[in-house]
């Protein structure tokens, strides 16, 4: 048996799988130690299914917190943007078509040297280390404890990036490195918008992962844990540590390929409404639709693989302000227990709507007796336009489409939309996002040069291709179940032989549910 | 026509499209281009037409390999520069820029320049689409010679290539562009405003502009994309199009070879499209075959789209897996006589295939 945790901005959802079948989910508070959160949706699940810590094999995690520090420019660090390419590259600054207030919130510390390479290795310019140690300094005097590090063409070579890192952890003992080269591909501004978001976020992961594994010692499980990455597949805890910025849109993927698990159905629109937003996507065949073009993330352009979802301010937490006209984008997110008014609180949220027009029990219903009877249907109005006008965007023609509602905030959608031919809320549609993690695929990766002269192209191929398969099967994958996810070639002219490197990732179901499922 | 932002978005779409595939994502252009609208600085197009008999034109651009471009990001005064050393050569000051290639990033620099210099930007190029060769212009095919021509990188480095053809020039700008890092920063062309009137293709920023515009109202209204994009080219110089295949990528290979991105991509087909596609690029898409037969052939456009978004996919956006519809499109007259097809036709990019009209084509 397998868990699945999916730790939104507001809930922490738990369920327990046996194969295919979900022997129980709950939901339970985000705490902002997300620790005792896990903890207390994990007693619950256990609890309620009479499932015994020995009998876990795995737990997975998929978490949108770190997505939710950006987007809601909280917990983050200041960074120091460090880009080596000079001469070359000023035409477009670090951050230039960023949000502002993200900028703001990040210090808009950039650092701009001479360095970098060619597409065929050659220096653009030695690396400035005099100028880097300068920098270095004024990092240390500006109280920065976190850097990323982009060099033009660091993909093909990263010696500057790995020399400006040994610098600056010598001249700034203790500071985080995001190097961009581990995180991102080809493609300079969007790489380094990775790099510097991770950057950013290098405190919080390190807090977040010890408290998943805090909070599993302290149920007594010692299965291995795993975090779900942007693409589906899982990650191990020590690669979350180092490099955060992979988890973004895990939620979007997770909740959508929980959706179509749980409705049965693979061509469909997907609201996965949660506390702080709602994500609205498309699946197709049971997949959610990619991104053919750079994401934004929080307003910041990537160029990571990843479901094409729009996110908007609305979730169960969300304020509702001017007599029910106004909703969000902010929420009280995990505050909403003490924090709305059905929990005791002072601030009217969305989920108080719902209670106060009837459609939901939660918390004590008399607190919000006196909330008129036309914020309520104003409210409810608002919150299904947003949703309805969300979903009419992502569709990509005008026929009508089911909807599936998923997330713990679905409750706030009680009536048709006119978007959608009909609207499907699934049973356990409040925990689709930890189902979705749950039944997420490992994978495995080659990316490394290979010399192409005497073979012909299918051969390397091929043979890169059976060893990422190996690998996924090495990481636990069913071996029946593995198919190439993703080629990638990138030429170095510069080294003879024609060499290239490739990069080829494998995924496949763990081995473990496959025996459950036969079971 | 003064652009501000929005039309900055739209032309990055339409240069896209135009680009079939190469020319470089116009995204970097556009930025660079915005940082000047930011700073107060105006990017004003100017018709053909208006343009007095003697003024004096110096095209500007980038050559290389879009690959590079998208990493090596420009320190944004390359171009001036050029343009600037072919004033010092004529001994005279341009009264404008152009682009000499609609496609892709090219659509941008010459804004970026124009910007900068506060020189009005004539809405016309010398390509009509994108081409990896820089001979490859209607103003050399109407007797405009290319030469002197300036290339410049990001030290300030500058040559200076007097070539007795606009083939040699191309040539050696190339061994200096691939010495420049892969990319490199360019004036060529200069002419004069009567010479533009008889040598260029019109009004292709405009038109670039429309194509994103048009693309972008489809979708907000939910009006199926490729339907509105096909019924509005009647109304250009590009007059017919039509969707020649759709399916999924299932094989990318890619190379750089001689300072340009050499490839081949595989679409299997959903039905009602049967048998595979086989695309073969040379920074831009040459020729699309379906199961060996011509679909659709250099010059006219060949652009791959996102079957969903209808989004252009250029060719280093292509990936494996991805879901897409081609569209060929005709391309203007001035572009298909037997002068033009001699300098950008099949047989320039060793295509054993003779040039067949889109219209003339079954798929």
């Amino acid at each position: 048996m397998r868990i699945g945790i999916d730790v939104g901005g507001t809930n922490t959802d738990a369920v327990i799988l046996d194969g295919d079948q979900v022997v129980g989910g709950c939901k339970s508070p985000t705490t902002e130690d997300v620790s005792s959160g896990i903890a207390s949706a994990l007693t619950t699940v256990m609890a309620q299914t009479g499932v015994p810590a020995s009998a876990i094999q795995a737990v997975m995690i998929g978490t949108t917190h770190f997505t939710n520090a950006v987007v809601e420019r909280r917990r983050l660090l200041q960074v120091a943007a460090i880009r080596i390419g000079l001469p070359a590259t000023k035409g477009v600054l670090p951050m230039t078509d960023w949000p502002s207030d993200l900028a703001d919130t990040l210090g808009r510390h950039s650092f701009m040297l001479r360095g970098g390479h060619e597409f065929d290795g050659r220096e653009i310019a030695p690396l400035d280390e005099k100028g880097l140690v300068e920098v270095a300094r004024e990092v240390r005097a500006r109280g920065l404890r976190s850097a990323s590090v982009t060099s033009v063409f660091s993909p093909v070579t990263a010696v500057m990036e790995l020399r400006a890192a040994e610098i600056l952890r010598n001249e700034v003992p203790g500071i985080s490195l995001s190097l961009s080269h581990e995180i991102g591909r080809v493609g300079f501004l969007e790489r380094e918008n990775a790099a510097i978001m991770n950057a950013c976020l290098a405190d919080l992961s390190r807090k977040v992962v010890d408290s998943f594994r805090s909070a599993l010692r302290q149920k007594g499980i010692t299965a291995p844990f795993f975090i779900s990455q942007n693409d589906g597949t899982l990650m191990t805890p020590e690669h979350v540590e180092r490099y955060p910025v992979l988890t973004f849109a895990s939620g979007p993927t997770n909740s959508m390929r929980g959706a179509a698990r749980l409705a049965g159905i693979g061509d469909a629109m997907v609201v996965d409404i949660g506390g702080t937003t709602s994500d609205v996507g498309m699946l197709m065949q049971g997949f959610p639709r990619e991104s053919a073009v750079a994401v934004d993330i929080g307003g910041v352009r990537t160029n990571f693989r990843m479901p094409d979802v729009l996110a908007i301010g609305l979730g169960g937490g969300s304020i509702v302000r001017d007599d029910g006209a106004r909703i969000g984008p902010d929420s009280v997110g995990y505050e909403i227990t003490s924090k709305a008014l059905v929990f005791g609180g002072d601030t009217l949220t969305t989920t108080d709507i719902v209670v106060a027009a009837g459609l939901e029990d939660i918390g004590d219903r008399s607190r919000v007796a006196q909330v008129p009877a036309s914020t309520i249907e104003a409210a409810i109005k608002e919150m299904h336009r947003k949703v309805d006008e969300a979903v009419d965007r992502m569709k990509t023609s005008a026929d009508a489409l089911p909807v599936i509602l998923v997330g713990g905030g679905s409750i706030l959608i009680s009536r048709d939309l006119p978007s959608a031919s009909r609207v499907i809320r699934p049973e356990n549609a409040g925990v689709a996002n930890a189902i979705g993690a749950a039944i997420a695929q490992v994978g495995g990766e080659v990316d490394r040069i290979y010399a192409m002269e005497g073979r012909s192209r299918d051969q390397v191929l091929g043979e890169a291709k059976a060893e990422a398969s190996a690998a996924a099967i090495a990481a636990g994958a069913h071996p029946g179940s593995v198919q190439i996810m993703d080629i990638e070639e990138v030429p170095l002219a510069y080294l003879p032989g024609s060499a290239t490197r490739i990069r080829v990732k494998a995924v496949g179901d763990l081995r473990m549910m496959q025996k459950e499922a036969a079971e | 026509m003064k652009l501000d932002s929005q039309n900055l978005a739209d032309l990055a779409v339409g240069a896209a499209f135009l680009g079939t595939g190469g020319g470089g994502d116009p995204y970097i252009g556009r930025q660079m281009v915005q940082l000047c609208l930011n700073e107060g600085l105006t990017a004003e197009l100017v018709d053909p037409d208006d343009l007095a008999d003697d003024a004096f034109v110096i095209p500007t651009a980038m050559m290389g390999a879009p690959t590079v471009l998208v990493e090596k990001i420009p320190s944004g005064e390359e171009a001036i520069l050029s343009l600037r050393r072919l004033e010092k050569r004529f001994g005279r000051s341009a009264t404008h820029t152009m682009p000499i290639e609609i496609g892709g990033i090219n659509s941008t620099i010459p804004l970026l320049v124009g910007a900068r210099l506060g020189l009005p930007i004539v809405d016309a190029d010398g390509m009509g689409r994108a081409f990896p060769q820089l001979e490859m212009e209607t103003f050399g095919v109407y007797g405009i010679s290319g030469s002197p021509m300036a290339v410049s990188n990001e030290w300030g480095d500058c040559a200076l290539i007097e070539a007795r053809d606009n083939g040699t020039m191309e040539w050696l700008s190339r061994g200096v562009a691939i010495r420049m890092g892969g990319a490199a920063y360019i004036a060529e062309y200069a002419m004069s405003g009567a010479e533009v009137k008889r040598t260029a293709v019109p009004r292709t920023l405009s038109l670039a502009i429309q194509v994103g515009r048009v693309l972008r109202m489809a979708k907000a209204e939910h009006r199926n994309p490729f339907d509105a994009l096909l019924g509005f080219l009647p109304e250009t110089l590009y007059s017919y199009g039509r969707i020649i295949y759709a399916g999924k990528v299932a094989d990318m290979q890619r190379e750089t070879r001689n300072g340009f991105s050499m490839g081949r991509a595989r679409i299997d087909g959903f039905a009602p499209w049967t048998g595979a596609m086989e695309i073969e690029i040379q920074n831009e898409n040459l020729i699309a075959r379906i199961d060996g037969r011509v679909a659709a052939i250099v010059p006219d456009l060949i652009c791959i789209m996102d079957s969903e978004t209808a989004e252009p996919i250029t060719t280093e956006g292509l990936r494996y897996g991805q879901r897409v519809t081609v569209v060929a499109v005709s391309v203007p007259a001035l572009m298909r006589t037997p002068e033009a097809l001699a300098v950008f036709g099949p047989s320039c990019f060793g295509l054993s295939e003779p040039y067949t009209r889109i219209e003339e084509l079954s798929t």
